[in-house]
C-alpha cells in the first residue's frame, strides 16, 4: 500500500468555500498526510486549469490516486473522473470529499470547516487507497419512448421523437390528449385560439405512424433502468371497441343518460353517459361511464348498442393492461388547479357568483357550456361589473409562497375578453404585483391599461353579500385596501373571478415514488439542476417537460417538451449508453449457499446454482444497493466501490484526530 | 468526568438518493447546522453493516447518524427497511455495551428535506453534549487494555454477523 501516490486538490470555489474553510491550510496539512504525494489548493478546481493541473500532476508524479475535496459528488465527481481518465487514470482511482454543500456551505464556524474538511479529506484519502480500477458497462439503448401525460409537453414531445423516426408510446389519463389547453379559450398575449393551435397537432398524434396513444390509460409500474425500461399500463376500459368505433357519435347523441362534467368543464356543463371529452377529442373514440350509465346503474339501456353502426359497443370490456419496453421516459404530468374553496373567505362554492378562472374560461370559450356568453350562474344575465381577484392561492404562506407565473396574463386577458363581449362592463383587477414579463406580455397589459380596466394594488380581504352601503345590495362587494391610496375600499361587483394558482398534481409524490425521483416542497418535480439541466432528472433516462417541473405558462412548455425530446434522440442516437459498475459480486469460494442474499435483492438480481450450492449476482439486474453484501454472513460479496474496506478506513479516516489507540487493536 | 461543553462527533452513513442530496440541499439552501457531522456516503442505508456503526463508535465516534428515504420511498424499493431492521437489533446490542440509545440514530430524510436533516444533526448534537463523550474504551472496555480489545472486536462481530442474519431469517 505504501507505493500508492495520492494527490489531494482543494477547492476553493471562488469564495464558495475558501470564506469558511482555510483552504490553504487544508492543502498544507493534508500534503503530510500518509499516502499523500502531492496537494494544492486552487480558486475553480472544475474549470479547465484546475481540470489540467490534475491531469498533469498524474503524469508527472505519478499519481495512482486522486482526491478532490470541492463540491457535491453529485455536482463534478464525472468531471474530476474524466480528468482522471485523460490522464491515463482509470476514473475508479478517484473520491471526492464534498467541503461545500456538506460543510462550507453549512457554518460560518472557519475552525470548526476547517477541522471537518481535514476530516473528510483524510477520510477521502483513506478509502481511496483501496480503490479499484472498475470498467462501466455498456447498456444498449431501446428505441422506444414513453411519455406520460398527453397535455401541450407530452403532444409536442411525442411528435419531435416520433418525426426523428423512433416509436413513441403516449400515456394520457383522460379519454383524450390536450390537457388545460384544450380548455382554454385564447391565448395570451396573442389572443390565439387555443383550440385552432392545439387541435392541428393532436390530430398529427393521433394519426402519426410513429406514436402509439394510449388515451384513458395509467401507468402502473416501472422497472428497470435507464436503456431498458418495462413499463405496465392499465388501459381503462372504454367499453368501446376501438377496433370497430368510427367515432360518429350517434352513441352519444342517443344517450338517455346525463352527468355533471367535473373535469374537462369543470362542472360548469352537463355531458351524456357515452361521451367524448370535446368534440374534437383525440383519439375520436367515446368512452362510456359506469357511473352515469344508465345500463350500467340498472341493468336495462343499451340505447348506444342498439344504434351503433358498427357494433362497437361492448359492455363487457375489462381493463387491459400493456408490458412495454422503452429505454427512455418523458413525464409530462401537468398541473392541478389551486382549489379556491380553501380560501373560504372568498366565498368560492358559497356565493353563487363567484367563479374560478377556468370556469370563466370555460364560459368564455365559443365550444363551452354557454357558447360563449359571459352570463352569472343563473345562465342568462350578464354581469354589469365584475372583480377579477389575482394570486388566489398563490404568493401566500398560507397556500402557495411561489407565484404561479401565468394568473395576471390570464386575469388581463380575461379583462380584454369582457371588454371585447360586454363593452359596457367595469372589470377591476385586484392584484400585488402585474407580472409580465414574457415577450409582449408587458405591451399587452397595456392594452388591457388603455381599454380601462380598473387597477386597484392590493391583496382582497374578503368577498361577501352582506351590504352594508347603498348600492351594495345583491352584489358581491371585494373589501381591499388599496395600497396605493392607503385606503380601505368597497367595490360591489355582480362577479368575481378568482385566478386561482398553479399546483402540482394530487399524485406527484406516488408518480415521483414509481420512478425513484424526488419532488420539492411543493410537489414539482425536481430536475437535476435548476438551471443547466432543467428537464433532467437524478434517475438516469427519465425526464421532465412543463408544468410537472413548476408553474410555467405554454411557450416555456413547449420549449422544456423539445428540449426533453432532444434528450431523448440523443440518447437513442448513441445507441448504447456507458453504466456505472458499482455493482456486487459473489466469491463463489466463500459462498456457503445460504441463500440469505437471494430473497434480500429487490431486483431479483441473485440466482442460485443448485448443482454448486451457491449464489451469483447477475450483473445487469443488480443496482449496487449494497443490502445483499452488508447481509452476507460469509463476507462473499463484494459491493464494488463500497467495499467494507473502503468503507472502514474511510471511518478510520474521518476520525483522525479523535481516534483513541487502541493497542492491538488489528484493523479488520 | 468533567462537565465542560464539549463537541461531539457525529458520523452520518447518507444514503445516496434521499439524505445526501437533502445535506445537499441542506448546503445549497445555506441551513445553518452543527459542523458535527462527518459524512459517508453509501448507496443505500441497507450497506449499513452494524460493524460499521460499531467501527465508528470505537474510532472516536460520539455518535452515529443513519439518513436514508422514508419507508416506501427507497430508491432501492426497501433498502431503508432492511435498514431499520437492523438497526432496532444493534440498538439491543449496543445497550449491553453500555452505550446510550441516543448515539445511535435512524433518520428518514428525503431529497427535499434538507430540514429534517439539518434539525436532526442538531438535535443529535445536543443529545450527545448533554450525555458527554462516549470515551470506548472507558465504557465499553471498562478501561480493560489489548487483550479485551481483541476479544471484544472478535465477539462484535459475531454479534453483528448474527445479528444479520437474524434479520434476514425474520423475512
Amino acid at each position: 500500500m505504501s507505493e500508492e501516490r495520492v494527490g489531494v486538490y482543494v477547492c476553493h470555489c471562488g469564495t464558495n468555500i475558501a470564506k469558511t474553510i482555510d483552504v490553504q491550510d487544508v492543502a498544507t496539512w493534508a500534503a503530510r498526510q500518509p499516502h499523500v504525494t502531492v496537494a494544492r489548493d486552487y480558486k475553480f478546481m472544475c474549470s479547465s486549469l484546475g481540470q489540467e493541473m490534475v491531469e498533469q500532476d498524474i503524469t508527472e508524479h505519478g499519481l495512482t490516486r486522486v482526491v478532490v475535496a470541492a463540491c457535491s459528488p453529485h455536482m463534478h465527481e464525472k468531471t474530476f473522473q474524466g480528468a482522471c481518465e485523460r490522464a491515463g487514470l482509470n476514473r475508479f482511482m478517484f473520491e471526492m470529499a464534498n467541503i461545500r454543500e456538506l460543510n462550507s456551505w453549512t457554518t460560518r464556524d472557519r475552525e470548526s470547516a476547517t477541522q471537518k474538511a481535514k476530516s473528510m479529506v483524510r477520510g477521502a484519502v483513506e478509502r481511496v487507497i483501496h480503490h479499484r480500477p472498475l470498467e462501466m458497462l455498456p447498456v444498449p439503448i431501446n428505441p422506444n419512448t414513453l411519455i406520460v401525460g398527453g397535455g401541450i409537453a407530452g403532444i409536442t414531445a411525442a411528435l419531435d421523437i416520433a418525426n426523428a423516426g423512433y416509436h413513441v408510446y403516449l400515456v394520457e389519463r383522460e379519454p383524450s390528449i390536450g390537457g388545460h389547453m384544450a380548455q382554454v379559450d385564447k391565448t395570451f398575449p396573442t389572443l390565439d385560439c387555443s383550440a385552432c393551435i392545439l387541435t392541428p397537432r393532436m390530430v398529427d398524434v393521433g394519426q402519426h405512424p410513429n406514436i402509439t396513444l394510449l388515451s384513458y390509460s395509467e401507468l402502473e409500474q416501472v422497472d428497470g433502468h435507464v436503456g431498458n425500461f418495462t413499463v405496465r399500463v392499465r388501459k381503462k376500459a372504454r367499453f368501446i371497441n376501438e377496433a370497430l368505433c368510427t367515432g360518429c357519435g350517434d352513441c352519444i347523441e342517443k344517450c338517455p343518460g346525463k352527468a355533471l362534467d367535473e373535469t374537462f368543464e369543470v362542472g360548469l356543463g352537463y355531458r351524456k353517459a357515452v361521451y367524448k371529452p370535446f368534440p374534437q377529442a383525440v383519439p375520436k373514440y367515446p368512452v362510456i361511464d359506469p357511473e352515469s350509465c344508465i345500463f350500467f346503474q340498472r341493468g336495462k339501456c343499451k340505447a348506444c348498442e342498439v344504434v351503433c353502426p358498427t357494433h362497437a359497443i361492448d359492455f363487457n370490456q375489462k381493463d387491459e393492461y400493456l408490458q412495454l419496453t422503452v429505454g427512455n421516459i418523458i413525464l409530462a404530468t401537468g398541473y392541478d388547479l389551486f382549489d379556491a374553496r380553501k380560501i373560504p373567505q372568498y366565498g368560492y362554492g358559497r356565493l353563487a357568483n363567484v367563479f374560478t378562472s377556468m370556469e370563466f374560461e370555460r364560459m368564455v370559450n365559443a365550444a363551452g357550456p354557454t357558447d360563449g356568453q359571459i352570463v352569472l350562474r343563473d345562465g342568462i344575465t350578464p354581469p354589469k361589473s365584475v372583480g377579477i381577484i389575482h394570486c388566489v392561492g398563490s404568493r401566500d404562506k398560507h397556500y402557495h409562497e411561489y407565484c404561479s407565473r401565468v394568473c395576471c396574463m390570464y386575469s388581463l386577458k380575461f379583462a380584454h375578453l369582457i371588454h371585447e363581449r360586454l363593452p359596457d362592463t367595469e372589470v377591476y383587477n385586484f392584484y400585488i404585483d402585474i407580472r409580465a414579463s414574457g415577450k409582449r406580455y408587458e405591451e399587452f397589459y397595456h392594452r388591457v391599461l388603455e381599454e380601462g380596466t380598473h387597477f386597484i394594488r392590493g391583496r382582497v380581504a374578503e368577498v361577501t353579500d352582506a351590504a352594508r352601503m347603498p348600492g351594495e345590495e345583491g352584489k358581491l362587494i371585494i373589501q381591499v385596501e388599496d395600497t396605493l391610496i392607503g385606503k380601505q375600499r368597497r367595490i360591489p361587483v355582480d362577479m368575481v373571478i378568482l385566478s386561482v394558482g398553479v399546483q402540482s398534481r394530487h399524485d406527484s409524490q406516488e408518480v415521483a415514488q414509481l420512478f425513484g425521483m424526488g419532488c420539492d416542497f411543493n410537489g414539482y418535480f425536481i430536475e437535476r439542476h435548476p438551471k443547466l439541466d432543467p428537464v433532467l432528472t437524478m434517475s438516469d433516462g427519465v425526464f421532465i417537460a412543463g408544468a410537472c417541473q413548476g408553474p410555467m405558462a405554454i411557450p416555456e412548455t413547449v420549449a422544456q417538451a423539445g428540449s426533453a425530446a432532444s434528450q431523448v434522440i440523443s440518447l437513442i442516437s448513441q445507441g448504447t449508453l456507458m453504466m456505472e459498475p458499482i455493482r456486487a459480486r459473489i466469491n463463489a469460494d466463500k459462498c456457503s449457499g445460504c441463500r440469505i442474499c437471494n430473497n434480500l435483492c429487490p431486483y431479483y438480481a441473485i440466482t442460485f446454482h443448485e448443482d454448486r450450492k451457491v449464489s451469483e449476482v447477475i450483473t445487469a439486474m443488480c443496482q449496487g444497493c449494497g443490502a445483499c453484501v452488508s447481509a452476507c454472513p460469509s463476507s462473499a460479496i463484494t459491493g464494488a466501490h463500497f467495499t467494507t474496506e473502503q468503507v472502514m478506513s474511510q471511518i478510520e479516516g474521518i476520525l483522525w484526530d479523535v481516534r483513541e489507540t487502541i493497542p492491538l487493536m488489528a484493523r479488520s | 468526568m468533567s462537565s465542560e461543553p464539549y463537541t461531539p462527533v457525529i458520523v452520518g452513513f447518507l444514503c445516496n438518493w434521499c439524505s445526501y442530496r437533502a445535506a445537499d440541499l441542506a448546503g445549497t439552501a445555506r441551513l445553518n447546522y452543527a459542523p458535527t457531522m462527518r459524512p459517508i456516503r453509501v448507496m443505500c442505508t441497507a450497506r449499513v453493516e452494524p460493524q460499521f456503526v460499531i467501527k465508528a463508535l470505537r474510532e472516536g465516534a460520539d455518535g452515529v447518524l443513519i439518513a436514508g428515504c422514508h419507508p416506501g420511498e427507497c430508491h432501492y424499493v426497501e433498502g431503508n427497511i432492511k435498514a431499520l431492521r437492523r438497526y432496532t437489533l444493534l440498538k439491543q446490542m449496543l445497550r449491553q455495551f453500555g452505550i446510550e440509545e441516543e448515539r445511535v440514530q435512524i433518520v428518514w430524510a428525503a431529497a427535499s428535506e434538507s430540514k429534517v436533516l439539518a434539525d436532526a444533526v442538531d438535535a443529535m448534537t445536543l443529545k450527545l453534549q448533554a450525555a458527554g463523550p462516549l470515551r470506548w474504551r472507558q465504557t465499553v472496555l471498562n478501561g480493560h487494555g489489548a487483550e479485551h480489545a481483541v476479544r471484544e472486536s472478535a465477539e462484535v462481530r459475531r454479534a453483528a454477523a448474527l445479528a444479520a442474519q437474524h434479520v434476514e431469517g425474520e423475512r
